[in-house]
């Protein structure tokens, strides 16, 4: 390799931290040999156009959803994924060495865990001290004893690691419980070589899709009806965890089945998922929830995450879960101090990879060592706390009263302590503010067990920190990270993995496999309040229209027009009492005379129930639990759609025209999610309850809407100006005119609205689709008796059908009232509602609560 | 002397529930002075799953499951246990101290790994700083063991109110330290706490006591209950029972279920329905002496 000095103004802020170890330039101030290859890349590339590639993969990471900030947490714990565009380069020499060293110690804590829900032959022999592992809480009792074919006990494990300033490689902590990052390691992968191809030109890198192959086959092979077609679900805490998108997107690359807790039930002793056409077998479960929380019945009796039963299951066998309950045992800080002793006794070896020194002080030697070095050591509970805390002190950053606190806790709880060495973590160069600077690194590899030995990730995830104060890099997936590239020296010359995975069967399952009935339930959501969004706005800007011009006119009647549009908005949109204060009549009044308070609340005041604002957080809340359903497009839109909204939510006081047009601008978003909908959810099944639900929402308002409108008969001119509004607000306004050429009319519009058959948005259309899809629906089939939703509609259908619109139309001579509209109108609400109930009944099954019996009685 | 226990649980729920899973720790245990002669349980309606396992504590566990829509759930178990006649108070007592005691047990290593699993708290048996005082009084230096728990059980007997009702099982400790009330389960959990306050081992224990009508009169049926103590590990003695709330070591009328480091590790009967309804709960107990045939 010719060296060529390195001249570049690229490297100039490249100023690395003392005592640690140089990433990137060897003794002599001579960069290694790979960096120079990546750099001379680099360097042909630009610098210019550096800064607006790193521009394009942040987009294309908020794209992809991996920013996406659905809960717009202030304190921005949920901030965005952030990635460097200079990756973290391993040779494939050094890598030989990880990989074995990381091998041996999934091996060991394979056996580790198979010795401790087994004999726990290790304690009896004293070679591990019975509180490391009793007083911890990842030690499962109800799972002791549970027997598990030997490469069961560890399927999945993680380790991070950190050089010292001698440049070896030691691990920081082990990961047994649920390890998280491979799926950011992927997505790392994927936006580094469609940014930068130019990067990887000149270099062999490692792919990493192997290690996702084994993983595929490790899971399948799992499956204790092994080798059937098993059904292998990913469980996950839900949309609120932290690395909620990492789950949904190793569903959709593993194409594997994402479910909460609820979506699943133990029945006979066997895992089912609930469907919408009933209940699937699970044989394989990959777990992304903690193993306390997977079975309310044995494990916490609290936890609304998990399966009541599950731990039943796993124990006759029937299921097989990756990583098994109670492995989080191993994740034990404790521990460490042993694993050099475990390491001979299960293979007679030292470790290849060690850990950073650690002592254990629930050995009163360990302990007074911990103590009287506090302020050079970290300080660490021996098991994780729950996310979001952080479990780990540098004892250096304690006030005197603070160490002394922690002395006196450490006293108390020994056995629950460990001390551990501080580490100087390396310098590598990094991609900050537009300079190439030096960033302290921790990488992270993954391991999947696979035929009877381990394969690790050639990569992984590395995170970086420019903090002074780095000694601690928290459990979360804070930092930037990088893409990690295991370089080796000659052109690819690893064997591809054998895989047998039988293709033709895979695509048939794909089609085969019905909507879980929680994914079936939020696309309904979704279509209903898609629709409820749309139509609000449309109605609430055509009210503010008419409110804003008549400031202008001085007819006096158009109060009344005004007043009656007002109460509509509260009845559409079910903001009660808003414009319908019954009660206090003078307050009622004022309103009418000062809307604007009330139109700006229902607009803006997310916390209301009806308001705009809130159904857009319901939509997404409901976009964001079926996430992998949407496309790339449909993340960009919504995002869009999103911090414009932001933007003017945070603008209250704005002028009114400002307001209608940002709802002008919002509509206009939701019909650009609504197209890409139809091409997103490709599954009929999906699209079919997605639309349903759109459908219901629109006939629903529709009828509202004219209910409210023509309860009463009104002046002609009121009248025709209500029609209007309507007509605006249904966005019909051109199709009448187009369709009748003439003025507006109430037959003409309510049969235009209601009864005509060939208009998207009349009501005898949508009720007609809607019927439809009911007949669509699972189990429903058309024999006799159909079923309760099915005869609504066909008596919504048939009411359409038979309206007599002269009838419709009169009014009853005494309260001058539109009754026979208004009882027909209602008639057909409580068909759609309770058609709407009955799917929700038949299908979704998910508004009961879990519920703890208990027993109480003594003496 | 052998006993009949029938201990009948009922839940009535307020609408339709179609699953329903549930683990039972109601199968007494033999242990040195007891034997399970018999035992049954019926479960209404019939259910789907029945399965038996033995939990990590060595208790017998029931896990069933109701697959059918049900609108009441009744688990009755009857059993036959004989007790053996050899729980008299012991005469004279080990003189090694609690702190001889404790020493043995940390120097350890692996010798006594079934005692040392019950020396360490549970979120339920976490002493707070009043509750370790409290104990301490009974802990004076040098003291046999099994004389101090002897005090600490009178003590507790002496100072706290028997009050049903005035718990539920998930108040803490420190509620009813303070407010000196509880039932049997609180003072067995006080007595816990206070044992490995001071870093001894001592264990839950869920079962029956017998109780007899007053002299002249028949005893009522159903009037009996489930009743929960402590035990506590005394070398030379094995496990000694402790029955702070009648201030006296368990009997020939104590009926042990099973035990683990608190009531959640042994509770009689759990479960969990999906509903939103709240449900009744009744249940009777009846401990009655069987004649010798």
């Amino acid at each position: 390799m010719p060296y060529q000095p390195v001249i570049d103004s690229l490297l100039q802020q490249y100023i690395p931290a003392l005592n640690s170890y140089n990433e990137l330039f060897a003794a002599g101030n001579t960069i290694r040999p790979d960096w120079q290859i990546f750099f001379n890349s680099l360097r042909q590339l630009g610098y210019k156009e550096l800064q607006n590639r790193n521009i394009d993969i942040q987009r294309l990471l908020k794209e992809n959803g991996v920013a996406y900030n659905i809960y717009n947490d202030p304190s921005g714990q949920n901030r965005p994924w952030e990635l460097d565009p200079v990756p973290q380069l391993i040779t494939s020499g050094e890598w030989e060495t990880i990989s074995a060293g990381l091998i041996q110690r999934a091996e060991l804590f394979n056996l580790l865990l198979e010795d401790i829900y087994g004999p726990q032959l290790l304690i009896k022999k004293g070679i591990l001290p019975q509180e490391l592992i009793y007083l911890h809480p990842g030690f499962i009792r109800p799972c002791v004893n549970i027997k598990l074919p030997l490469q069961r006990y560890l399927p999945l494990y993680a380790a991070d690691m950190a050089r010292g300033s001698d440049g070896r490689l030691w691990v920081i902590s082990d990961r047994t419980q649920a390890p998280s990052g491979s799926g950011y390691a992927l997505e790392n992968r994927f936006a580094m070589s469609s940014v930068l191809p130019e990067l990887f030109s000149n270099l062999n890198i490692k792919r990493l899709s192997p290690y996702f192959d084994a993983l595929q086959q490790t899971l399948t092979n799992m499956a204790p009806n092994f080798p059937g077609d098993p059904r292998i679900v990913i469980l996950t805490p839900g949309p609120e965890n932290e690395t909620y998108f990492e789950h949904s997107y190793l569903a959709a690359y593993l194409g594997l089945t994402l479910v909460q807790g609820n979506d699943l039930m133990v029945k006979d002793n066997k895992v089912w998922l609930k469907t919408i056409e009933g209940l699937e077998k699970i044989d394989v479960i990959l777990r992304r929830l903690d193993d306390s929380y997977c079975d309310p019945l044995e494990l916490k009796s609290d936890s609304l995450l998990g399966v009541p039963g599950l731990v039943q299951a796993i124990r006759k066998g029937n299921v097989a879960i990756a990583n098994p309950l109670g492995s989080s045992i191993v994740e034990n800080a404790g521990l460490v101090p042993f694993l050099p002793a475990l390491a001979k006794h299960f293979f007679g070896n030292e470790l290849i990879m060690p850990s950073i020194a650690t002592w254990w002080c629930g050995q009163p030697k360990e302990m007074n060592y911990v103590i009287a070095n506090l302020k050079t050591l970290v300080v660490r509970k021996i098991f994780r706390n729950n996310a979001g805390t952080h479990s780990a002190i540098d004892g250096a950053s304690l006030s005197t009263k603070k160490a002394e606190e922690l002395v006196k806790e450490i006293k108390a709880h020994p056995h629950l302590y460990a001390g551990q060495e501080k580490i100087n973590f390396s310098s590598t160069p990094s991609w900050l503010n537009g300079k190439i600077q030096a960033g302290r690194s921790l990488f992270r590899s993954f391991l999947v067990n696979h035929n009877n030995t381990y394969m690790a990730m050639p990569g992984g995830l590395t995170r970086t920190t420019t903090g002074k104060n780095n000694f601690i890099i928290s459990n979360q997936l804070g930092g930037i990270s990088k893409d990690t590239w295991v370089v080796s020296a000659n052109a690819e010359e690893e064997k591809p993995i054998n895989l047998v995975l039988n293709t033709e069967t895979l695509k048939q399952e794909v089609y085969k496999r019905s909507l879980p009935s929680h994914t079936a339930e939020n696309l309904y959501w979704v279509g209903r309040y898609t629709e409820r969004v749309i139509n609000n706005a449309r109605l609430q800007r055509t009210v503010m229209q008419r409110i804003l011009q008549s400031k202008k006119s001085f007819v006096n009647y158009s109060m009344t027009t005004e007043n009656i549009l007002l109460q509509t908005v509260t009845k559409c949109t079910y903001t009660f009492p808003g414009f319908m204060e019954e009660d206090d009549e003078v307050a009622r009044i004022k309103m009418f005379e000062k809307p604007w308070m009330e139109l700006t609340d229902i607009l803006y005041n997310e916390k209301r129930m009806g308001s705009l604002s809130h159904n857009l957080s319901l939509l997404k809340n409901s976009v964001y639990s079926v996430r992998n359903f949407w496309s790339v497009d449909t993340w960009r839109v919504l995002r869009q759609m999103e911090e414009e909204w932001t933007v003017a939510k945070k603008s209250l006081n704005s002028d009114h025209f400002r307001m209608i047009n940002t709802i002008d601008s919002l509509n206009t978003s939701m019909f650009a999610f609504l197209g890409m909908n139809r091409e997103s959810v490709r599954r009929e099944q999906g699209w079919n309850i997605l639309d349903l639900g759109r459908k219901l929402e629109q006939s629903l308002f529709i009828i509202t809407l004219l209910k409210s409108v023509f309860q009463q008969k009104q002046p002609v001119q009121v009248e025709h100006d209500l029609m209007e509004s309507v007509m605006n607000a249904s966005q019909s306004l051109i199709t009448y005119r187009y369709t009748y050429r003439d003025h507006l009319q109430l037959p003409l519009a309510l049969e235009l609205l209601m009864l005509d058959t060939n208009y998207p948005k009349s009501l005898a259309y949508l009720v007609k689709k809607i019927k439809r899809y009911v007949s669509l629906l699972p189990n429903e089939g058309k024999e006799m008796p159909l079923s309760k939703k099915q005869r609504n509609m066909e008596e919504a259908d048939s009411l359409l059908k038979l309206a007599d619109l002269a009838k419709l139309t009169r009014c009853d001579l005494h309260s001058n009232e539109y009754t026979s509209l208004n009882n027909f109108l209602d008639k057909l609400y409580n068909l759609l509602a309770d058609t709407s109930m009955q799917i929700s009944k038949t299908y979704f099954k998910h508004s009961q609560v879990q519920k703890q019996l208990f027993t109480a009685n003594l003496i | 002397m052998l006993y009949s226990v029938e201990h009948t649980t009922k839940y009535k729920y307020h609408e339709m529930v179609s699953l329903c899973h549930n683990i039972a720790a109601l199968t007494p245990r033999n242990t040195n002075n007891q034997t399970c002669k018999a035992f049954n349980i019926i479960i209404s309606p019939l259910p789907e799953i029945l399965e038996e396992h033995i939990d990590f504590f060595g208790n017998r566990l029931f896990y069933f499951v109701i697959e059918q829509e049900h609108e009441s759930l009744t688990v009755t178990v009857k059993s036959q246990v004989e007790k053996l006649n050899n729980q008299d108070v012991p005469v004279s007592y080990p003189s090694q101290s609690w702190e001889n005691v404790k020493e043995m047990l940390v120097a350890s290593t692996g010798e006594f790994m079934e005692e040392k699993q019950f020396s360490n708290p549970t979120k339920i048996t976490g002493a707070t700083p009043e509750i370790q005082m409290y104990a301490e009084q009974s802990f004076t230096p040098g003291r046999p063991l099994f004389e101090t728990v002897h005090d600490l059980i009178k003590r507790i007997y002496k100072d706290f109110v028997f009050t049903p009702g005035f718990t539920t099982i998930s108040t803490p400790l420190s509620v009813v330290m303070k407010e000196r009330k509880g039932v049997c389960q609180d003072f067995a959990h006080l007595a816990i706490s206070c044992m490995h306050s001071m870093g001894l081992p001592a264990r839950y224990i869920s079962g029956y006591l017998e109780t007899l009508a007053p002299v002249g009169q028949e005893k009522l049926t159903g009037v009996d209950a489930s009743h929960a103590w402590l035990s506590v590990f005394i070398p030379g003695m094995g496990w000694v029972d402790f029955d702070p709330t009648n201030n006296q070591l368990a009997n020939e009328q104590y009926i042990t279920i099973g035990w683990g480091r608190d009531y959640f590790d042994v509770v009689p009967l759990k479960g969990i329905i999906m509903s939103s309804n709240p449900h009744e709960l009744t249940v009777s107990v009846d401990v009655k002496r069987i004649e010798e045939q």
